[in-house]
């Protein structure tokens, strides 16, 4: 190990200091392995690296606008949709029908989690169905859904929740089941009442997972509802690029491609920023 | 109040005179075919400061869970009386990450001013001011300071605590040792305290059980000019060697012992 240099001087990186510059006998003080400090609008670079992608190729005539559409474009078709009000009318249905999937979802499956967390009996009844529901792609139940309900919102919905509740319930019961045995102990050293116990030590302790679970569950709410609005439905984004899809619209199938895109980051987003709000007592590497 | 699935063990809560906060009767524990505890016996005056020094894997920790009624599946017998308040100090601080350091101390306090006494008690291990924060934003040190805020604002009758300074470098222990002893003499409370360390054991506790083989050893007890968990500083220096020596002794340490 060679002499680090000490110097009387502010705290920088040694690399980024002009005195110590070139000096090889001067390192970083002990290296991080995690990633360092996080920008906010750090996430947005993929996504712009791809927009400007598609822009230039596009541009210099790369790619042919019958294969996809220009970005400019897409953008003229969202402006005309949204003068007709077509657009808004098929987002705030899909958005309806991913938003209610979603909560009955979440509801739905971290009450389950709950209650084959913290009981043998619901453990026995619960857990073995809901692996066997997880072996089955949500998609192939379908059929039997459109035979039991026919081509109605409950449907939709239901294809949705059914899409929403594995996840929740999968992650929130490992984050459950994955609870310090010591904070149990803990909680019968100070007298915590059971319910006491569920609020204070159950819930805050199944947290992480109950979000990576929402992540999960948003992306696949998403994913559901792109699949029964292009089998069965008379609105929504999903009929919207069906339909454009048998005029050859490009451009509206685009568009409703960037729709989706935006609503997925959107949520994702919205997601993480609730995490990071419920968990600040976490120290991880996300930061 | 301790009670143990399977009716292994018969408590008997208040069954006791008024001069033992504790007793231990015939206490048996064994995981497996072994015997970790074969027959223990002891009692502990209200006020009383007891040390519990024994070599590693004696079977401490299991007396002690079996005082905190921890010890749900274990197999044994015996007759265990404890007070109705009981609070226990673990090695690791055991504060719940997820809930500030006041929503520690204050966790499962049922008393409408829970949160004016845990300031108090916070105030009182020196970390007034540090309400908010978050356990990990916190030194090991002062974890543990928490840990002892969070059982004393329950008022114990009885305080347990299992090596709770073992993990705390040799400085940070000495200053504990001073809070532990202000907080004791201030709230009165019985306290059984495990540790490995002799020293610690003769400068809190006004009598220190050997715990060997299953059983009580020996049963030594510490003047106060020697140490102790009475006010003021030990001024029997000579004493004091020579009860390290005995308690060294007892644990089997030095070489040329012999009993
Ligand atoms: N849950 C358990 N399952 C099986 N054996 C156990 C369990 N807990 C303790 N033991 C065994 O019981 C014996 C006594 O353990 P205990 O934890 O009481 O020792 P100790 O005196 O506290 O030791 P130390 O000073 O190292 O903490 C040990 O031999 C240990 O292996
Ligand atoms: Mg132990």
């Amino acid at each position: 190990m060679s002499a680090a240099a000490v110097l009387d001087r502010p705290a920088v990186e040694p690399h980024q200091d002009p005195a110590l510059a070139g000096r090889d006998d001067v390192r970083p003080t002990g290296r991080r392995l995690g990633p360092g400090r996080r920008h906010r609008l750090a996430w947005l670079l993929g996504p712009g690296v791809l927009l400007a992608l598609w822009t230039v190729s596009s541009a210099t005539g790369l790619l042919d606008p019958r294969v996809l559409s220009e970005p400019w474009t897409v953008v003229a078709t969202a402006g005309e949709l949204l003068a007709d009000g077509r657009l808004q009318e098929n987002l705030a249905i899909s958005a309806q029908r991913a938003g209610l999937g979603l909560f009955f979802g979440i509801v739905v499956g971290a009450l389950l989690a709950l209650f084959s967390g913290l009981s043998r009996v619901g453990e026995a009844l619960i857990d073995g169905p809901v692996q066997i529901k997880r072996a089955i792609p949500g998609l192939a139940l379908i059929p039997l859904l459109i035979l039991w309900f026919g081509i109605d919102e409950t449907m939709k919905v239901l294809t949705i929740t059914l899409g929403v509740f594995v996840p929740i319930y999968l992650q929130t019961h490992a984050g459950l089941r994955g609870i310090d045995l010591r904070y149990v102990e803990l909680a019968q050293t100070v007298g915590l009442s059971r319910a006491a116990f569920i609020r204070k030590v159950v819930l805050p302790g199944a947290l992480p997972g109950f979000f990576l679970g929402l992540r999960f569950a948003v992306t696949g709410a998403w994913v559901s509802l792109v699949v029964v609005e292009q089998i069965n439905a008379t609105s929504g984004i999903g009929y919207m690029m069906e339909l454009a899809r048998t005029y050859g619209q490009t451009n509206i199938i685009v568009l409703g491609l960037a729709v989706y895109g935006i609503l997925g980051l959107i949520s994702d987003g919205a997601v993480r920023f609730l995490e990071r709000k419920a968990l600040t007592w976490q120290r991880t590497l996300a930061g | 109040m301790a009670t143990h699935p399977g009716g292994l063990t018969a408590v008997a809560p208040f069954r006791t005179a008024p001069s033992s906060a504790v007793s231990v009767r015939d206490l048996i524990r064994s995981f497996g075919p072994k015997g970790v505890l074969n027959g223990v016996d002891l009692d502990i005056a209200p006020g009383e400061f007891v040390a519990l020094l024994g070599p590693s894997g004696c079977g401490k920790s299991t007396l002690l869970r079996a005082l905190a009624g921890l010890d749900h599946d274990v197999r044994g017998s015996g007759v265990i009386s404890v007070p109705e308040r009981v609070s226990v100090v673990f090695q690791d601080s055991r504060l719940l990450p997820w809930d500030t350091v006041l929503g520690n101390v204050t966790l499962g306090l049922r008393e409408h001013d829970a949160e004016t006494r845990a300031r108090k008690a916070l105030a009182e291990v020196g970390l007034a001011g540090r309400e908010k924060s978050w356990p990990h934003e916190l030194s090991g040190g002062e974890q543990q300071r928490v840990a002892l805020a969070r059982s004393l604002v329950r008022e114990p009758q009885l305080l347990l605590a299992d090596e709770p300074f073992g993990a705390l470098d040799a400085l940070t222990r000495i200053k504990m040792h001073g809070l532990l002893r202000d907080l004791v003499a201030a709230h009165r409370p019985a306290v059984l305290l495990v540790t490995h360390d002799v020293d610690e054991a003769i400068a809190l506790a006004d009598r220190i059980v050997v715990l060997d083989s299953g059983r009580v050893a020996t049963v030594r007890t510490v003047a106060p000019e020697i140490g102790g968990s009475a006010a003021g500083t030990p001024t029997d220096a000579a004493g004091h060697e020579a009860l390290r020596r005995e308690l060294l002794n007892d644990l089997g340490v030095e070489p040329a012992a012999s009993r």
